[in-house]
């Protein structure tokens, strides 16, 4: 029996608009979405050509479950966004190049060829490199929050995590702890339903991974992650509450991973009707027919939006590959932090 | 100045340090109201209040990773390990994600873990571990092993102002038995700055933490057959002082690398490689480890006597690597 809240669909553009997003947002949003696969195909492709070395993994299928919490999020809030999660990086403001150049380990991307693929953050956007461990990142998220209470400033933090990394202690660890000392942090499961290879029923035995926040004393959201306003809109008043001080939520996205684990799986266990069904449920797509039955978007505005978006993406690409190669005595630099290294935005 | 116990020390160093600097609070299993399972901050709540002394759920990895976020967020958090045995329970949260953070991803991560270590009471095999070469093993942490109280506080100090993960071993047998004259003023130690804790011409004699005082009975009671040895307190393990080490090696020609810590994997053996590597020519005899042995740390006083290094097992040593 599911007892966390499932959230129904966001409907008129009306209902859009007190969620606090008005026409020029909602295409940003669009745009931001588009942004989003169009790195991860194109890296895709790189990968293929053999440009980007190690591992490729995408998010396809998770556009806006990413895109729809970081829109969510104010520019002082921080989050800790993992590999499916590119478009947090894109809505945030991370310039498409840096990531291609961080997928092809130059010296431009912004782990300077130390870490690969998503394992990247730009702290200056209040983004938090996360690290393989899954979900390692979810404590740290809880830090930023106990800093945030500690010196009573309103600001919130967003902790990812998967559906697969719900099965680890430091799920619990870092809820317990949250839900104990009331903190500004939401917890958002990117509920992709296969954790590698290993089903949802293998993973958790509750109905939804959001009927747990229950017994962490805050309230759970099961929300259709493929459908980006209904996504904004529960993140919205998720971190408003977390702001106004009453403390966490957990946001389960429900979306399905649309490709293998990383581009080397081909997901040969995912039953192929399961992909059907969910291909109807493009997170994109669906947001495009919604932006043209309520929100006016003509062919020629969209064609607009896509070519730009294309342009974009085109010149990155072109700016990564002159990006060079790390310097190799570059390999020991910064393995310890110097008291210069603290002159950040949150240190000052 | 005050005569001080090492506890009262560190108590001192950390209160000193939340008085003067905002960013810093506690947080730990027990750490408010109890005051710490040692008493450590005791009064400390009453003082900097609940938000700064924070009485955390059992959760290690909770506290750590907590820790780690806030550091990045510009706080400068110090953890308690009720022992320093549970920091298994957070290895993935300071080994994972603070060790690596800087170098990798460029945001400086400045925690302090305090970790009551050591045995030498009967607190078995999960209350009286020395894990600290575990750790010296991972780039990006540091490590620190005070043996007098005056390097406790200004150790601490320096630890909690450095802007990495450091962390602090403090040894537990000697937080009442050591006491000494310890500067009322807020003073740092330097990190990498070994501390000659005897001067000595016949052997050199490297090691930390409690170690140094059970050397220091050794050196004594060999005073008498005419062995001087000369006794160096490492202070802190990473960064160590290679320095120091080879400049009283090259003088005494022998030299004793002394642990608590099990003996396969000590830091004794880096020390005693790097010797090895770097003074070979002005060496006399082998370089020798004492350590305790490759088992669990044991219960019984009588099985835990024959674990942890003791006078008489230092003064075998001196005593037949002076006759080599």
């Amino acid at each position: 029996m599911a007892i966390a809240r499932e959230a129904e669909p966001v409907g008129s553009l009306q209902e859009v608009k007190e969620a606090g997003l008005d026409r020029e947002d909602l295409l940003g949003v669009y745009r931001n979405m588009l942004v989003t696969r169009g790195i991860e195909e194109r890296g895709h492709i790189l990968y293929k050509q053999g440009k980007i070395p190690g591992s490729f993994y995408t998010g396809r299928g998770n556009e806006a479950a990413a895109v729809g919490v970081a829109t969510a999020m104010d520019d002082v809030d921080v989050g800790t966004p993992l590999h499916r999660d590119m478009g947090v990086h894109v809505t945030r403001g991370v310039e498409p190049w840096r990531i291609f150049a961080q997928y092809m380990g130059r010296a431009d991307g912004p782990t300077k060829g130390k870490d690969g693929n998503v394992h990247m953050a730009d702290s200056r956007l209040g983004l938090l490199a996360m690290v393989s461990h899954l979900p390692a990142m979810l404590p740290v998220a809880v830090g930023c929050a106990l800093a945030f209470r500690i010196r009573e400033e309103k600001r919130v933090a967003v902790g990812w995590f998967g559906e697969g990394a719900s099965a680890r202690g430091d799920t619990h660890e870092a809820m317990n702890l949250a839900g104990v000392r009331k903190l500004p942090v939401v917890f958002v499961c990117d509920n992709n339903q296969w954790a590698y290879s290993t089903p949802t029923y293998l993973e958790y035995a509750t109905e939804h991974v959001a009927d747990r926040a229950e017994a962490y004393g805050f309230e759970g959201v099961v929300v259709d992650g493929t459908d980006v306003l209904a996504v904004y809109r529960e993140a919205r008043r998720a971190i408003e509450k977390a702001r106004s001080g009453g403390g966490p939520t957990l946001i389960e996205c429900l979306t399905l991973r649309m490709e293998g684990h990383a581009v080397h799986d081909d997901a040969f266990y995912v039953p192929k009707d399961m992909f059907e069904r969910w291909a109807e449920n493009d997170p994109i797509e669906r947001f495009r027919n919604w932006l043209r039955e309520h929100a006016e978007l003509g062919d020629e505005e969209e064609d607009q939006i896509t070519s730009g978006v294309k342009k974009l993406l085109n010149d990155a690409l072109t700016r990564a590959e002159e990006s060079p190669l790390p310097d190799p005595s570059t390999l020991t630099d910064g393995v310890f932090a110097t008291s210069e290294d603290l002159d950040t935005p949150h240190h000052k | 100045m005050a005569e001080k116990t090492y506890l009262q020390a560190i108590s001192d160093g950390l209160r000193q340090e939340m008085r003067q600097d905002k960013r810093v609070f506690v947080i730990g299993e027990d750490v408010g109201v109890y005051g710490g399972a040692f008493k450590v901050t005791l009064g400390f709540q009453e003082e900097f209040g609940p938000w700064r002394v924070i009485d955390a759920p059992l959760s290690e990895t909770a506290i750590v990773g907590g820790c780690t976020g806030a550091a990045i967020m510009g706080m400068r958090p110090v953890a308690e390990m009720q022992f320093s045995d549970f920091i298994s329970c957070a290895w993935d949260q300071l080994v994972t994600v603070a060790a690596k953070q800087r170098w990798r991803a460029g945001t400086p991560v400045p925690i302090t873990v305090r970790l009551p270590s050591g045995g030498g009471f009967s607190g078995g095999p999960f209350h009286s571990q020395n894990p600290e070469s575990s750790f010296a093993h991972i780039p990006g942490l540091k490590i620190v092993c005070p043996a007098t109280p005056e390097d406790a506080k200004g150790l601490l100090i320096t630890a909690i102002q450095d802007p990495n993960p450091v962390l602090y071993f403090e040894h537990k047998h000697l937080y009442r038995r050591i006491k000494a004259d310890v500067p009322d003023e807020r003073y740092t130690t330097p990190f990498g700055q070994a501390r000659v804790h005897r001067q000595g011409d016949d052997i050199t004699l490297v090691t930390w933490g409690a170690m140094v005082w059970t050397a220091d009975e050794a050196a004594q009671e060999l005073e008498g057959d005419g062995v001087s040895v000369e006794i160096l307190d490492l202070r802190t393990l990473i960064p160590w002082d290679k320095k120091a080490v080879l400049e009283s090696a090259r003088k005494t020609s022998k030299v004793i690398v002394l642990h608590e810590d099990t003996h396969t994997g000590g830091f004794g053996g880096e020390i005693a490689a790097t010797i090895a590597e770097e003074a070979f020519e002005d060496l006399d005899a082998p370089v020798r480890r004492i350590a305790a042995p490759d088992t669990p740390v044991p219960f019984s006083p009588a099985l835990e006597k024959v674990f942890i290094p003791q006078v008489e097992d230092v003064v075998a040593g001196i005593t037949e690597l002076a006759e080599y």
